[in-house]
C-alpha cells in the first residue's frame, strides 16, 4: 500500500506491507463497524417528547450477548493478527539467512560511516574501503551488518528496505538486508541523537554487481589496486550469537 | 511569614473564623476545591505554553526554515528543545494536573460526600511542590544552553552527557522538575487512595462509587506502583550527569538501555493513568445526556481493573527495535494484543450505554461523543504499532506521533473540556454559553482530524519524528509529503484560534452566565445536591446513600432520575 509513498527495496519490504494491509483490512473493519453503531445510536435515541429511557443494567443476559460475541469476534482478529506479526518478525530480526557479504556500520553525532570489503571480499583485511555516509551495497546480495555507536544512542533505519534498528554504544547489534532494487535510497537516523539529528543522513546506493565491482577497484586502498578483481566468496556463516560476540 | 503560618494553622483547625483574606483563601488553602482550581488553572497556563510550542515546531514543519512570528527562527537546537518540551509539559504538566490532580480533588469529596480530603495538609503541599516543578521546569529555558533537547523520554547517553546534549543545566532542571512533579504525585495520589477508601458516606458500599472516582483512584494506584522504577532511574540519571557516575554509560559498565527499561515501565502505564480518568468523565456524562444507568457497571470496573494490570506488562513494545533480545518483541507483541480485549470491552460498553436512552446533544455530550469516536481511531491504530512486524518499520515515524496524538488529544483535550464544560455550573456557580460551547467544539475536532491525518500519510511514507527540516532525506523531501506537512500545520492555527473561544466564554460565563442551581444537568450523583458552588465544608449535613450511581428512566417514578441519596 505504502509503495506509493515510499519504494520497496529489499526483500522482506512486502511482508511488512502485506502485514499492514491486513491490519488495516481487519481494523478498519471494526473501526467503522464501532463508529457506525455509534452514531447510529445517537441518531436513533435522540431526545423525543413523550419517550421515555429504558431501564437496562447491562447484566441481562440477552442484552450481554451484544457486548460478548463482537468480544469473542476482537479475540480472534487479535491471534489472526499476533501470528503473522511474529512471523515477519521472526524473519527479519531473529532467522539470519546466511550472509554473501558484511559491512560494518558505525553511528556517531552526526554521521554514518561503514566498512566494507575490499575486493578480497573480507572485513578487517588491508584492502577494506572506509566510507562516510555512503554505503554502496550489490543488488540482489544478502548483507549482514554488524551496527555499533561511538556515543549515543542512534537508529539505524532505511525506509526503502523496511529497516530500522537502533545503535547502541557499548554492543554491536546485527541484522540483515538484502536489496533487491538497484537505486538510491536515504539512511535516516531515528532516535533522537543531539543537535544534527535532523542533518544526520546518508544513502544506500544499490548497484549491479559490475557496478559494484568497478567501485571497489576505483576506491579500494591505491597501493592494492593491482590485485585482481576476484568474485567475493561467500564467508563463513555467522550466526547472531557469534556475532554478538 | 510566620504571622501567615500561623493563620493558616488556625484556618485548618477549621472552627469559626472570620472571611480569609485573598492569599489566604486562594493560595494557602487546604480547601479541596480551591486546590483543585489551582491545579486546573495551571494546566490550563501551562496547557497554553504547550499549545504555543507545538505552534513554533508545526510552523517550522509547515513552513520550513522561515522566521516563526513570536518566536523567530528555528534552529536545529531550539527544535530539539521545543519538541521535548512540548511533550513533557503536555503529559506531566498538562494532563496529569488537570485530569488526576483537578477533577481529582475536585470531585472526589463532593462525590463521595465527605467534607475535603483525607490530608488537606498534605494536599495543600502537593500541589506547591507541584508549581515549584513547573517553575524549575520553565525556568530551564533560560539557564545557559538552554532548555534540554534530547526528546521526552531522554534516553541516555545523550540526557547524561552534557558534551552529548549540549544543555548539560537544561538536563538537569529537565530532570529535576520530572522527579518534583512526581513527588507531588505520588502526595496527591496516596490521599486520593486514601480518601475515598475511607471517607465514604455512609451507605456507599465498593460497587455505589461512581465509576470516575473508581478510575481515578485506579489511575493513582498504577501511578504509584509504576513510579517508584523511574524514580529510581531518574536518581541515577542525575548521578551520572552531575556526580560523573556510569549508571548508563557503557565505557564505564554501565548500560543505556536500563534507563529504556525503566522509562518505558512507568512509562506505559502512564498512558492508562491519564486514560482512565479520561474514559471515567466520559462515562458519568454519557449516563447523564443519555438518562442511562451505564451498561454493565461492574463489568467496566473489571475490565478497567484489566487494562490497569496488563498495562505494566507491556512497556517493552516501545523498545522493539531498541536493541532487546529480539525473542522478547515475542513476548510483548502478545501481552500488548491483549490488552486489546479489556480495552475493546470498555469501548463495546459506553457505545451500549447509549442504546435505549434519550440523547440531549449538549455541549459536554458533544465533548463525550467526540472522545468515543475520536479516541477509537487512537486506539485501532495503536494495533499497528503493537505489531512487532510492522513496528520495525512505523517505530518513530509520523505514523507513531499521529497514534498516540489521536490517543492523547482525546484524552487531555478533548475529555478535559467534556469535564470543564460539564462540571463548570458546580464549579463556578454559572453556566457556560451553549451556542459557543458547540462553535468551539466543531472548531476544535474537525482541524483536530485535518492536522493529524496527513501524519500517519507522512508516517507511512517514513517520515521520521524530532527532524527539524527534512532537506537532507531526498526520499522525505517531496513536494507532495510537504503538501501534506504544511495542511497539517494550517489545521493546527485554526485549531488554535478556536481555543480562544473557549478562554472568552470560560471567563466571561464564569461571572455572566445564567445561574445553575444546584443540578443543572438533573444527575443523580452527590456532588450535585450541594450548592453550587459548593461552600467551605461541602455538605451542610453529610449524605447518606442509598444506591448505586446512575439510576435514570426507572419505570413508575415521577422523576426520571432517583439521587443517590433520595431516601425514597
Amino acid at each position: 500500500m505504502y509503495e506509493r509513498y515510499i519504494t520497496a527495496a529489499s526483500t522482506y519490504a512486502h511482508s511488512i506491507d502485506h502485514l499492514f494491509l491486513l491490519i488495516a483490512a481487519l481494523v478498519g473493519f471494526w473501526l467503522i463497524l464501532a463508529e457506525v453503531v455509534l452514531f447510529a445510536l445517537v441518531i436513533k435515541y435522540r431526545e423525543k417528547e413523550g419517550r421515555p429511557t429504558r431501564h437496562i443494567t447491562g447484566e441481562e443476559k440477552e442484552l450481554h450477548r451484544w457486548i460478548t460475541i463482537p468480544h469473542v469476534l476482537v479475540i480472534l482478529c487479535d491471534i489472526v493478527i499476533v501470528v503473522p506479526a511474529i512471523l515477519v518478525w521472526y524473519n527479519i530480526k531473529q532467522a539470519q539467512p546466511p550472509a554473501e557479504q558484511t559491512v560494518r556500520v558505525y553511528a556517531q553525532q552526526w554521521a554514518w560511516s561503514f566498512q566494507e570489503p575490499g575486493p578480497d571480499g573480507k572485513l578487517d583485511t588491508e584492502d577494506d574501503i572506509r566510507t562516510v555516509g555512503e554505503l554502496h551495497v550489490t543488488v540482489n546480495a544478502t548483507y549482514h551488518f554488524e551496527l555499533m555507536s561511538r556515543d549515543v544512542v542512534h537508529s539505524f533505519a532505511i525506509p526503502s528496505f523496511r529497516l530500522k534498528q537502533d545503535a547502541l554504544p557499548g554492543r554491536t547489534i546485527t541484522g540483515w538486508f538484502r536489496p533487491n532494487r538497484v537505486g538510491t535510497y536515504d539512511i535516516q537516523c531515528t532516535q533522537m541523537c543531539g543537535l544534527g539529528h535532523a542533518l544526520m543522513a546518508g544513502r544506500v546506493i544499490v548497484e549491479t554487481q559490475q557496478d559494484h565491482a568497478a567501485w571497489l577497484i576505483r576506491n579500494a586502498n591505491p597501493s592494492l589496486a593491482s590485485l585482481p578483481a576476484a568474485p567475493a566468496p561467500v564467508p563463513e556463516n555467522t550466526t547472531m550469537a557469534e556475532a554478538r560476540r | 511569614m510566620s504571622e501567615q503560618m500561623q493563620h493558616a494553622g488556625h484556618e485548618q483547625a477549621g472552627q469559626d473564623h472570620a472571611e480569609p483574606g485573598f492569599f489566604l483563601k486562594y493560595c494557602w488553602s487546604t480547601d479541596h476545591k480551591i486546590i483543585a482550581m489551582q491545579y486546573l488553572f495551571t494546566g490550563m497556563l501551562m496547557a497554553v505554553i504547550g499549545g504555543f510550542l507545538a505552534y513554533v515546531f508545526r510552523m517550522q514543519l509547515g513552513f520550513p526554515n522561515h522566521s516563526v512570528p513570536g518566536f523567530g527562527l528555528v534552529t536545529p537546537g531550539r527544535y530539539n528543545a521545543v519538541v521535548t518540551m512540548h511533550g513533557t509539559i503536555m503529559i506531566f504538566w498538562v494532563a496529569m494536573p488537570v485530569l488526576i490532580a483537578a477533577f481529582g480533588n475536585f470531585l472526589i469529596p463532593l462525590m463521595i460526600g465527605c467534607d475535603d480530603m483525607a490530608f488537606p495538609r498534605i494536599n495543600r503541599l502537593s500541589y506547591q511542590i507541584f508549581l515549584l516543578s513547573a517553575i524549575v521546569l520553565l525556568v530551564s529555558f533560560a539557564v545557559k544552553g538552554g532548555a534540554f533537547g534530547g526528546a521526552w523520554t531522554a534516553y541516555p547517553p545523550l540526557s547524561s552527557n552534557g558534551a552529548y546534549n549540549l544543555t548539560p543545566l537544561g538536563a538537569v532542571l529537565w530532570l529535576l522538575a520530572v522527579a518534583l512533579e512526581f513527588v507531588a504525585f505520588l502526595l496527591g495520589g496516596i490521599n486520593f487512595t486514601v480518601t475515598v477508601m475511607n471517607s465514604r458516606a455512609p451507605g456507599m458500599k465498593m460497587f455505589d462509587i461512581p465509576i470516575l472516582i473508581w478510575m481515578i483512584v485506579l489511575a493513582t494506584v498504577i501511578f504509584m506502583a509504576s513510579a517508584g522504577p523511574l524514580i529510581a532511574g531518574a536518581v541515577m540519571l542525575l548521578f551520572d550527569q552531575t556526580l560523573a557516575t556510569g549508571f548508563y554509560d557503557p565505557q564505564r559498565g554501565g548500560d543505556p538501555l536500563l534507563w529504556q527499561h525503566l522509562f518505558w515501565f512507568f512509562g506505559h502505564p502512564e498512558v492508562y493513568v491519564v486514560l482512565l480518568p479520561a474514559m471515567g468523565i466520559v462515562a458519568e456524562i454519557i449516563a447523564v445526556f443519555a438518562r442511562k444507568k451505564l451498561f454493565g457497571y461492574k463489568s467496566m470496573l473489571y475490565s478497567t481493573w484489566g487494562v490497569g494490570i496488563l498495562s505494566f506488562v507491556v512497556w517493552a513494545h516501545h523498545q522493539f527495535v531498541a536493541g532487546i533480545d529480539p525473542r522478547m518483541a515475542n513476548v510483548f507483541t502478545v501481552t500488548t494484543l491483549l490488552i486489546s480485549i479489556p480495552v475493546a470491552e470498555l469501548v463495546f460498553l459506553y457505545i451500549a450505554t447509549l442504546y435505549g436512552g434519550s440523547i440531549r446533544l449538549d455541549t459536554p455530550m458533544l465533548w463525550a461523543l467526540g472522545f468515543m469516536a475520536e479516541f477509537l481511531i487512537g486506539g485501532v491504530t495503536g494495533i499497528f504499532l503493537g505489531s512487532s512486524g510492522t513496528d520495525i518499520y512505523l517505530h518513530d515515524t509520523y505514523f507513531l506521533v499521529a497514534h498516540f496524538h489521536y490517543t492523547f488529544v482525546p484524552i487531555a483535550i478533548i475529555s478535559v473540556f467534556a469535564g470543564i464544560t460539564f462540571w463548570f455550573p458546580k464549579m463556578f456557580g454559572r453556566m457556560m454559553n451553549e451556542t459557543l460551547g458547540k462553535i468551539h467544539f466543531w472548531g476544535t475536532v474537525i482541524p483536530f482530524n485535518v492536522i493529524f491525518i496527513p501524519l500517519f500519510i507522512t508516517g507511512a511514507a517514513g517520515d521520521q519524528r524530532r527532524i527539524y527540516s527534512y532537506a537532507q532525506f531526498a526520499e522525505q523531501s517531496r513536494p507532495a509529503l510537504q503538501h501534506l506537512r504544511t495542511t497539517s500545520t494550517i489545521a493546527l492555527l485554526v485549531m488554535l484560534a478556536f481555543q480562544l473561544i473557549f478562554i472568552f466564554n470560560f471567563f466571561w460565563s464564569m461571572w455572566n452566565g445564567k445561574r445553575a442551581g444546584d443540578n443543572p444537568w438533573r444527575s443523580t450523583t452527590l456532588e450535585w445536591t450541594v450548592p453550587s458552588p459548593p461552600p467551605h465544608g461541602n455538605f451542610a449535613e453529610l449524605p447518606t446513600v442509598y444506591r448505586g450511581p446512575y439510576e435514570y428512566g426507572l419505570p413508575g417514578r415521577a422523576d426520571d432520575y432517583w439521587p443517590q441519596n433520595a431516601p425514597n
